[in-house]
């Protein structure tokens, strides 16, 4: 399926580089959208955690957990259940990588690699 | 999840490859003007400028010398916060290299693309975004009553000078006294705004006149947002004290006996905070950018480009969307705007279907608030921005959700300003 686009999309001019960069910009204007709770690039400015340079693992946890578990009235399970799974990956490679050298990038570069 | 190469998914979002090559540069850096520096304002400039790398020419006209934050401006009613404490500096936006002018956009020649400032210069651009808030529209209230009631009676709907001489004739009323606040018919800026703002007063009154009443006289058939949690916070932390009446539409208002006659009866009142209908903000008005019906502005939410003009993208506030007209969704709207005007600039297609997170904070006293949030997503059927699954409310008001409220304002005045 995925050669069958790229084929097609080839054809009409279209290189897979700019479908990569359709998902970029869905991901980092979601990511953005967190910022009012969690601060710019995910530096939150008051209580409420930081998500820049969380561990790609811990974070896939806490949303899968907010996303299962009942409705208790609280923002991140409200959120986290009008994501798809794979905005939420994706959005936890957008966070670790916000620190660039950190370990929580490298970690989810090798492990996308190895993919 | 499909196996795709680290580069590709990995950088998401944090570089897009390969697109400034395509950026035409035959005049120069692209020059993009923003009318407006509120939340939706601020925000585009800022993003505009960090996701092009600083390659887009970004120029903000506002009249205002600075940022008056809306949200959290009702607990200045409230006592908890003083107007500095919610007001901001616009020079953060002058370090990202934003060129900011003080001044008001007269005319649009959409055709020439060109922008005419009360200071009489002519500015041009390649796109604009109008980010305008709203207007009052008086029209049929003083068509009714035969006054000019914006002479008579504040609104502090928008955050600054009013909020602070409101705060002044509440402090002046007798103990003993009714501070009757009047609602608008939906779309209004912040539907749980009016009910935020009688916990407010209610709490300010408690406190220093203990026998005064806040009545509430509301045009919608019952409250507009988070019904439930403030009945409940009312009857708890205010228990006689906020009289609310629905489907009560102004009809006629005796400024001197102080007297306002609504669709089924008469009040008396000692302050009257009149929150009047409003429009998107005139300028989009009075350049043709309204929809049929005449107030909003109808957009494409993949871009935010005007359905009326091209080249000119409409945000926050002043839009037909059927979204909650919040600081949050004004924010999240002004990043997809600035990433997709990018885009278009480099020649490439935007986000198909964007998506993004709504949350608002209702504070019911100084230090207890409560929330609904949710995610909104581009529904290519309708076009339009609907709710995603999951949204709700908090189940009460709490101390906790204080600290994320404040966390919240922190967290969104340095996003668009910081
Ligand atoms: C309205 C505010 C708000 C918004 C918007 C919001 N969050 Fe949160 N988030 C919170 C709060 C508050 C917590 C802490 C809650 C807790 O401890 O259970 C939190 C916790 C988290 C955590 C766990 C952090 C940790 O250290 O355990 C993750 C991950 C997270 N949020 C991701 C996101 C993402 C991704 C988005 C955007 C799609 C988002 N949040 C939007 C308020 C928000």
């Amino acid at each position: 399926m995925r050669i069958i686009l790229t084929v097609l999309l080839s054809l009409v001019g279209v290189t897979p580089l700019t479908m990569a960069g359709q998902a970029d910009s869905h991901i980092r204007s979601l990511a953005a959208s967190c910022a009012a709770c969690h601060g710019y690039e995910g530096k939150s400015q008051g209580e409420t955690p930081s998500l820049a340079g969380m561990p790609p693992d811990q974070f896939l946890d806490r949303m899968r957990h907010y996303r299962d578990m009942d409705d208790d009235g609280s923002v991140m399970n409200q959120h986290a259940k009008g994501l798809t799974r794979e905005e939420i990956s994706l959005l936890a490679g957008y966070f670790a990588c916000v620190v660039p050298d950190g370990t929580a990038c490298n970690t989810y570069r090798q492990k996308a690699d190895g993919q | 999840m499909k196996r795709r190469s680290f580069n590709q998914l990995m950088l998401a979002g944090l570089i897009l490859p390969g697109m400034w090559r395509n950026i035409a540069s035959a005049g120069g850096a692209p020059r993009v003007v923003v009318v407006g520096a509120g939340f939706a304002g601020a925000t585009v400039a800022k993003y505009l400028r960090l996701w092009s790398q600083g390659r887009v020419e970004v120029t903000v006209i506002e009249p205002g010398s600075g940022f008056v934050s809306c949200p959290v401006s009702n607990l200045v009613l409230g006592g908890s916060r003083q107007i500095q404490d919610i007001s901001r500096s616009y020079d953060v936006l002058r370090q990202h290299g934003i060129q900011m002018r003080q001044a008001s956009v007269t005319q649009i020649d959409a055709g020439k693309r060109q922008l005419k400032l009360d200071d009489g210069t002519h500015l041009g651009y390649d796109k604009l975004v109008l980010a305008p808030g709203i207007s009052f529209d008086y029209s049929h209230l003083n068509a009714v009553t035969g006054l000019d009631l914006q002479q008579h009676f504040l609104h502090a709907w928008k955050a600054g000078a009013q909020t602070v001489a409101l705060k002044q004739q509440l402090q002046a009323m007798p103990d003993g006294g009714v501070f009757a606040l009047t609602v608008p018919a939906l779309p209004y800026r912040c539907p749980p705004g009016p009910y935020e703002r009688a916990c407010q007063v209610a709490y300010y009154l408690k406190q220093h006149k203990p026998r005064s009443k806040v009545l509430v006289l509301d045009a919608n058939p019952a409250i507009t947002s988070k019904r439930a949690l403030f009945e409940k916070a009312w009857a708890e932390l205010y228990p006689g004290m906020i009289e609310y009446q629905p489907v009560s539409e102004l009809k006629q208002i005796d400024p001197a006996q102080r007297m306002v006659r609504t669709t089924f009866d008469t009040f008396r009142f000692d302050v009257l905070n009149l929150i009047p209908p409003q429009t998107a903000g005139r300028i989009a008005l009075d350049n043709g950018l309204a929809n049929a019906e005449g107030r909003w502005c109808d957009v494409d939410y993949v871009s935010y480009e005007s359905k009326q003009a091209q080249h000119i993208h409409i945000l926050g506030d002043a839009l037909d969307s059927g979204l909650p007209k919040s600081a949050h969704i004004a924010t999240s709207e002004a990043k997809v705007c600035a990433s997709a005007i990018i885009d278009i600039l480099a020649g490439q297609a935007p986000d198909p279907a964007p998506v993004f997170a709504n949350t608002c904070y209702s504070y019911v006293s100084a230090d207890e608030a409560m929330h609904v949030a949710n995610v909104y997503r581009y529904d290519e059927k309708s076009r339009e921005m609907k709710p995603a699954p999951g949204g709700g409310v908090s189940k009460q008001h709490s101390a906790g959700e204080a600290r994320e409220a404040r966390s919240w304002a922190s967290n969104i005045w340095h996003d668009a300003l910081g």
